[in-house]
């Protein structure tokens, strides 16, 4: 099986957010890491290629530094990357699944897989979207995979439970966590991720120009939520501080 | 009149689901200052009957999918119907509820209709004419405030629990439309099992009040202390990460930037340290409660009480003065 994951660099979790003097995100010194949703699904693509003897391609979109992302999922057992740099000043989710849907329409594949969201803009819509584009299903926050006879049946978290999908390959699956205990890297698996091609694209490779992937959605502003106020220690023993702050919730704050 | 604002009905059970009368509220004002009409839309198998409610919140209209095929929520069916529905009407903008089904519907309806769409907002306003929304980013550590100038419809889902919700009027009515020519087509998800947990307990995204548990639990047996003072509230039981990688907690159960983000109006995190992708899931909580026997955690930075002491002797504590309080003695 030929499979293709969908990567994305993000900040990570215990990153603090600050903005810049153009009041947007500022990026300086804060440390990126793959997506921890695409982990999943790349951990999840390698399974399927041992078990099929398999290729496994891997597709960011970002500047030179999410290189670190593709190298590392190389490292993991990937085959081969595509990074895309599409230098662009405004870009929304139309524009990413656009751009990667094109991209991946250039290739083989019978699986393509992502994280069901980023921890970044948590918009969780660029995989259902290049599913859209290139005409294939999606199913959605997937924790159990099986594939056979050309079918998936993957299991997805749903409100209070979970449901079995079946579905017809090929198809785009995002992961959710549960799915797979991702592996690390071995020191071996970085020495040959040197070692393995990473194709690097302009927009104008692939065939696209900035007007056909221009932004539906436009950002006016960015800005941090005020600080909670520090609030009160409610004192003494167990029981006392009990009672009192039962007091407190209904008579101060008023929600219970 | 024309044009519309419509909210997506998603209902489970028979119950059209609180979110929907959130977004119905939303949709009013701004239909009202549009001049426009709220058209609400429902799909699925024998549904008609929820549209009287739907109505009684303000919608002015109610478009009705009944389908067999439609009887369970499919990515493909839902898809084809709402697209199908909207690419017919042309409504000015579409709101879902930013639960599990409203956003994999949402992305794949943005995308056929070649529109943009800002999930999870947590404010909907007209701003210069334009509908404006605003949503967290990174997990609630950043907001943005965005516009989608000329595509339409402007399309966005909603985060429960953080809009109000409309006031009912009694005997107020809505023009059923049913729509009876959106067929849902091939649906290729075919749903072969549901498990659903059985729990009496609301949603995590949905509730009023939840109580939550760190590391500070120690083992998913003590869990049970939080459940009892859950059931005495009516509230949801949640975890932070610690606690689900110790595995106390089913992930479904988790809490922050790789878990849920919840907006209750009352959040007691019980052993809980307060690591900020944590924060970043529940600090909107209208009220935090902090019961942590470090007194240097950082949860108590962010709770508007904090009781410094074991969790274990406090927590049962609370039990018993929540029943007694609430009479469920």
């Amino acid at each position: 099986m030929k499979v293709v994951v969908l990567t994305k660099q993000t900040f990570d979790t215990e990153a603090k957010i600050t903005l810049d003097a153009q009041g947007k995100i500022n990026p300086e010194g804060v440390s990126l890491i793959m997506n921890p949703y695409d982990e999943f699904a790349v951990e999840e693509a390698l399974r399927i290629k041992e078990k099929t003897k398999g290729e496994v391609t891997v597709v960011s979109m970002g500047g030179p530094k999410a290189q670190d992302v593709l190298r590392q999922a190389l490292a993991m057992g990937a085959d081969r990357a595509v990074l895309i740099t599409p230098e662009l000043e405004e870009m929304d989710e139309y524009t990413t699944a656009t751009i990667l849907a094109k991209a991946v329409s250039r290739m083989e594949y019978d699986l393509i897989l992502g994280g069901w969201r980023a921890i970044d803009d948590g918009s969780a819509q660029v995989a259902g979207r290049v599913a859209e584009i290139l005409g294939l299903p999606v199913v959605n926050m997937v924790i159990k995979l099986e594939i056979a006879g050309g079918k998936v049946l993957a299991t997805r978290e749903i409100e209070g439970g979970s449901e079995v999908v079946e579905v017809p390959l090929p198809v785009v699956i995002t992961a959710q966590k549960g799915l797979n205990e991702p592996r690390y890297p071995t020191m071996k698996g970085i020495m040959q991720a040197k070692k393995k091609p990473m194709e690097k694209l302009a927009l104008s490779d692939l065939g696209l120009t900035a007007e056909e992937v221009a932004p539906k959605v436009r950002a006016l502003k960015y800005f941090l939520p005020s600080p909670r106020a520090q609030g009160k220690i409610v004192p003494g023993e167990p029981a006392e501080a009990a009672a009192a702050l039962v007091r407190l919730l209904r008579e101060e704050a008023k929600v219970i | 009149m024309g044009k519309g604002i419509w909210v997506y009905a998603e209902h489970k059970n028979g119950k059209v689901k609180k979110v929907t009368y959130e977004m119905l509220g939303a949709a009013r004002q701004l239909a009202d200052q549009l001049a426009e009409e709220v058209a609400a839309v429902i799909i699925g198998k024998e549904v008609g009957e929820l549209a009287s409610a739907l109505g009684e919140y303000g919608a002015d209209k109610v478009y009705v999918v009944e389908n067999d095929a439609l009887a369970e929520y499919t990515t493909d069916g839902y898809t084809r119907a709402l697209a199908g529905l909207a690419l017919e009407h042309r409504p000015t903008a579409i709101f879902l509820g930013c639960t599990v089904q409203g956003r994999d519907l949402a992305a794949q309806v943005a995308q056929r209709l070649q529109t943009g769409l800002c999930t999870d907002c947590t404010k909907v306003e007209l701003q210069d004419g334009q509908i404006t929304l605003t949503r967290p980013i990174y997990a609630g550590k950043a907001f943005v405030q965005v516009v989608c100038p000329e595509a339409r419809p402007v399309m966005a889902t909603i985060r429960p629990n953080v809009l109000p919700p409309a006031e009912p009027q009694a005997g107020r009515t809505a023009e059923v439309v049913m729509a009876d020519d959106v067929q849902p087509g091939d649906i290729r998800q075919i749903i072969k099992e549901v498990v659903r947990q059985v729990s009496s307990r609301p949603e995590l995204t949905e509730a009023d009040i939840i109580v939550s548990g760190g590391r500070g639990m120690k083992s998913a047996e003590n869990f049970k202390i939080l459940e009892e003072l859950a059931d005495v509230l009516g509230a949801a039981v949640g975890a932070s990460r610690a606690a689900v990688d110790a595995g106390y907690a089913p992930h479904s159960m988790q809490v922050g930037q790789t878990g849920k983000t919840v907006s209750p109006q009352l959040y007691i995190a019980c052993g809980i340290s307060g690591a900020i992708q944590h924060l970043a899931g529940m600090g909107s909580s209208k009220v935090i409660v902090a019961i942590n026997k470090d007194p240097e955690a950082n949860i108590f930075k962010v709770a508007d009480y904090g009781i410094v002491g074991d969790l274990f002797e406090v927590v049962p504590l609370l039990t018993r003065e929540f029943r007694r309080l609430l009479g469920k003695e």
